[in-house]
């Protein structure tokens, strides 16, 4: 617009982001500082990344959590991308207000609240708590996220296409795997990696639902966090968020570049005629 | 010509069919063929199949019994816990139901826990503060977000995906480590003082870590792309040229924001705020680790209750009744949805 | 000469034949959706080979009917007979019906090739027979440079053409398309309607097609039926249509039209006799009608079918009308007039454009004349 106003737009962009990212950046900065102080720079070093690798708990924790984040992420996109497809493609079948109200409810469920009812469900039924507790809990949660995800894909996904494999032969069930799934597939993979780091950040339910041998990194770093900062913590994080950026990253320059190639061949298509 | 016609007596279960001739191999399929090879698996299929209930059927209980099992009956038993009494047992709290002579079941109602939330003012307390900083949070939320969102739709069109991956980016990467990075910032001996006493702005270092200030910035930063992504899909929607027949009309650029650009932008604010809103009420890392002793939020009076007491059946009753405050904006932020798009 | 090649070239209307046994029967289907009738008793006879329209404006229930016909619908009352056998319960992937979609449906992530491909690969068809057939039908919709691209790489027209083929290739009884021409604009529209009709002439398939254009209905079908508010109003061949129309509504639809209300005045051998009021005039005409004299009738006169003219003609009190230029609209091989009778009434007329120059155009507020034969109105009832 006027150039008045674009003085005021690259502020607001510029206040907003500096916002967004300043606290990450000082975080990744201060985890290769010399000095244990957090706040007194030091000079550069690794010192803490060596460190951190030595920390057997911290790495136990490391484990866990990825162990948990996988399996529960596996799980809930099979359950979700079931639940995406019931609630769009199944018209309506005995009990889906129900169902599609426990869809939504863990969305907006407060965390103390999922993980105090799981605990409770766990100790009436005298199941030991666990990393497979964990597991549960998270696959819960993280479901209904994959089938918000996976519903909003079918919802925008032409029916007719589904209807054009029946209508050629093909019975419901292959349909949905020769047809549905292929095309889906990425909201169903973007729903796992968000289950993947739902599970991986989770501290409040993790930390109600676990167990003796099976706390999860979050709780590691929640526990020292509560002491004070430290420079340990700070590598943690810095790799926690560097493997998020660069899986982000990669995944949207994918998506962009075959984005790119189909808007350039039909271009081509429509140029040819 | 066409053979699938005449055998309409087809099995209802079509993928369960082991009578379906070959199949390609590597596919799922093929990998379902493979699985019939093993007795456990043919008399699992085939039972299913021969009791009636239908592929459809199938595919609708698990996640539904999953959800049953590990979403409805876990909160059916914090609403029963909630009416139990405390007791220095394992598990701590006494049998709702108990059978009596073994022929009666005894139901005893304990109301007590939840006449201590109304009594002590400490839980009201919590909840009132709860409801005050969610509310202070989403409004500074709004204050920033939006002059950011309405950034980006002035910004170039090919910078704009950029910009939104920007904006998105931080919501993928832990929660936990985004406030953990404040501490370092907001404490006495925190860059923010080491800045500000070095500029000279202050002479005594301010104390924002432990207070109510930091439990707002922490959560305006952590679900400030909840404020920002549907305020950015409302004004990305605006036409350029409104604005342009607003000028030509004669009207001045600060006015016609508040005359065009807000009210077409006023569904995006609302569902921001709500995104804002609903989260922050039930927050319980923010107000723990940024937050003093003295900042009052009902997740961490919960999480006090249940770890630091182990009085189960008041966090429950805790729990309840905020899950109660939380239905209203969820049912307000329904309604406006499903208004939304009936429009 | 005209006369002996109407004998050579005899009339193909099955539907005329009590011999013939038709190919599809509806039979008092019905179809609702909650309180909303969407197809209301519909009894229907099509024959093989034809092409068939099912033409009205959206929201008349002709694609639920064709939904029906390919089975992703259920009647809620009524039979659907396919060569007399019953298709109640049998879902759409075991009728040997095929349906080509108006969004084309086309599956994204499949070549033009394996989407053609993969009807026959559902019937388990041997490899090298499904190969050959893919050929043949990608040579026929002339695809063969394309075998290899993927839906996103063609062209709006070329899309057509794979939906088409996927469809044609298993050989159905029946053929359904809904709206198949309606994502195209004008000009390959046109192109494509001849090729659809060729396509159906050579392959001997019954085509039921589903539009809500008027013209397209006209050009490609053997017999249009025109339906309203879920029922059919009339069915009949395009010319019958366009000529007969049997109500106000289906005179309306097709073409452009005026409607002159009158009251019969005379029932006459082979001839009514209309005094109408509005027209200024009597009205003659030799399309009869159950009409007892004295009852209320609409005479639909089809713009083109009036002469305008400045000179009175001899009897200006028979199929007359006398009126007031109002508007003209130039077309180059047409022009439209819009003429102001003395009753108000405003009357089109189209004529011709036969010589470049005239030595006195008729133009605006010249007093002219609307004259018609008596084979050119209908007389409709109610």
């Amino acid at each position: 617009m006027n150039k008045g106003l674009s003085w005021f737009t690259w502020s607001a962009l510029i206040v907003g982001f500096s916002f967004l990212y300043l606290p990450i950046i000082l975080l990744i900065l201060f985890s290769f500082n010399e000095s244990k102080l957090v706040t007194v720079w030091g000079g550069f070093s690794t010192k803490w990344y060596v460190e951190l690798f030595n920390n057997q708990g911290l790495m136990n924790a490391a484990w866990v959590t990825l162990k948990v984040a996988f399996v529960s992420s596996t799980v809930a996109t099979l359950l979700g991308t079931m639940s995406g497809v019931m609630l769009t493609r199944f018209g309506s079948f005995r009990g889906r207000t129900l169902f599609s109200g426990m869809i939504y409810a863990p969305l907006v469920m407060p965390e103390v609240i999922t993980g105090l009812s799981l605990l409770l469900m766990f100790v009436a039924i005298s199941w030991d708590r666990g990393f497979a507790t964990v597991t549960i809990a998270h696959i819960t949660f993280s479901m209904c996220y994959v089938a918000v995800v996976v519903q909003s894909r079918l919802a925008t996904f032409d029916h007719s296409i589904e209807e054009a494999a029946m209508d050629l032969g093909c019975p419901p069930g292959r349909t949905f795997f020769a047809i549905t799934l292929p095309i889906i597939l990425p909201a169903v993979v973007s729903g796992w990696l968000l289950s993947f780091t739902l599970s991986l950040d989770d501290l409040v339910i993790a930390s109600f639902t676990t167990g003796p041998g099976a706390t999860t990194l979050p709780m590691k770093i929640y526990s020292q966090v509560r002491l004070g900062v430290t420079p340990e913590i700070n590598a943690v994080s810095t790799i926690l968020v560097g493997l998020v950026a660069v899986g982000v990253l990669v995944a949207s320059v994918i998506s962009r570049r075959s984005e790119a190639n189909r808007l350039r061949d039909e271009r081509l298509a429509v140029a040819e005629t | 010509m066409n053979q699938k016609h005449q055998d309409t007596k087809a099995p209802a279960v079509e993928y369960l069919d082991s009578s379906s001739t070959d199949s390609v191999p590597g596919t799922l399929e093929g990998f379902h063929k493979q699985l019939q090879l093993l007795p456990p698996y043919r008399w699992l299929s085939q039972a299913i199949a021969g009791s009636g209930i239908s592929a459809r059927g199938l595919l609708i209980a698990t996640p539904y019994l999953w959800l049953l099992l590990f979403f409805l009956a876990p909160f059916l038993i914090v609403l029963k816990i909630s009416f139990s009494e405390y007791a220095i047992a394992q598990p701590p709290y006494t049998a709702l139901f108990e059978w009596v002579d073994d022929i009666y079941i005894q139901v005893k109602l304990n109301l007590e826990n939840y006449q201590l939330l109304y009594e002590d003012s400490l839980y009201w307390r919590a909840y009132l503060n709860s409801v005050k900083i969610a509310g202070i949070s989403t409004l500074l939320a709004l204050l920033v977000g939006y002059p950011l969102a309405y950034g980006m739709t002035r910004a170039p069109r090919h910078w704009r995906l950029a910009l939104l991956m920007l904006v998105i980016l931080p919501f993928w990467t832990s929660f936990l480590i985004r406030v953990y990075a404040w501490i370092g910032i907001l404490k006495k001996e925190g860059l923010l003082n080491l800045l500000l006493l070095n500029l000279g702005v202050i002479d005594q270092p301010l104390t924002v870590m432990n207070t109510d200030i930091a439990v707002y910035i922490g959560i305006v930063y952590s679900y400030l792309p909840f404020m920002v992504l549907p305020l950015y899909a409302s004004l990305e929607k605006m036409d350029d040229s409104l604005l342009e027949a607003a000028a030509d009309l004669g009207c001045r650029p600060i006015k016609s924001f508040w005359q065009i650009t807000f009210p077409i932008s006023i569904h995006g604010v609302i569902a921001g705020c709500f995104l804002v809103f609903i989260p922050a009420l039930g927050e319980f890392v923010i107000p723990d680790l940024l937050g003093g002793s003295g900042t009052l939020m009902i997740g961490k009076t919960l999480w006090a209750e249940f770890f630091s007491n182990r009085d189960w059946p008041l966090s429950s009753a805790v729990a309840v009744v905020l899950l109660l405050i939380l239905v209203v904006p969820i049912v307000a932020f329904q309604k406006m949805q499903e208004k939304d798009k009936v429009a | 000469m005209a006369a002996s090649g109407q004998e050579v070239r005899k009339k193909w209307e099955p539907w005329n034949d009590p011999q013939e046994k038709p190919h599809v029967q509806l039979v008092g289907v019905t179809k609702r959706f909650g309180d909303f009738t969407a197809v209301d008793n519909i009894s229907l006879d099509i024959y093989k080979g034809e092409f068939f329209s099912l033409l009205g404006p959206s929201g008349c229930g002709k694609t639920t009917l064709l939904r029906m016909l390919a089975g992703f619908e259920q009647p809620s009352q009524g039979q659907i007979l396919l060569e007399g056998s019953d298709m109640a319960g049998v879902p759409p992937y075991r009728r040997p019906v095929n349906m080509m979609f108006q969004s084309y449906a086309l599956f994204p992530h499949m070549s033009v090739e394996t989407n053609i491909a993969f009807g026959l690969k559902q019937d388990k068809i041997p490899k090298g027979e499904i190969a050959q057939r893919v050929d043949e039908v990608i040579e026929l919709v002339e695809l063969s440079a394309f075998a290899k691209r993927k839906p996103h790489q063609l062209s709006g027209g070329q899309r057509q053409r794979v939906a088409l083929a996927r469809a044609l290739v298993k050989k159905p009884k029946m053929l359904l398309l809904d709206e198949p021409l309606g994502a195209l604009d004008k000009k390959l529209r046109a192109q494509t309607q001849f090729e659809l009709m060729n396509i159906q002439e050579k392959l001997g398939i019954t085509f039921v097609i589903v539009t809500h254009d008027q013209e397209e209905a006209m050009t490609v079908s053997t017999r249009i039926a025109v339906m309203d508010h879920g029922r059919i109003v009339q069915v009949a061949t395009p010319n019958e249509i366009y000529e007969y129309p049997n109500s106000r509504y289906v005179a309306g639809f097709i073409g452009d039209v005026n409607i002159i209300e009158g009251r019969v005045s005379e029932v006459g051998e082979g001839y009514l006799a209309i005094a109408s009021e509005q027209s200024g005039c009597s009205i003659r005409t030799r399309h009869a009608l159950d009409a007892p004299v004295g009852a209320a009738v609409w005479i639909a006169l089809r713009p083109e079918k009036l002469v305008i003219s400045m000179d009175a003609p001899a009897d200006t009190r028979t199929n007359c009308m006398a009126g007031e230029v109002w508007d003209i609209g130039y077309l180059g091989n047409l022009s439209i007039y819009h003429v102001k009778l003395d009753s108000g009434a405003m009357i089109t007329t189209a004529q011709t454009n036969r010589t470049r120059d005239t030595d006195r155009p008729i133009t605006w507020e010249d007093r002219v004349y609307l004259t018609w034969t008596p084979d050119a109105g209908i007389v409709l009832g109610q």
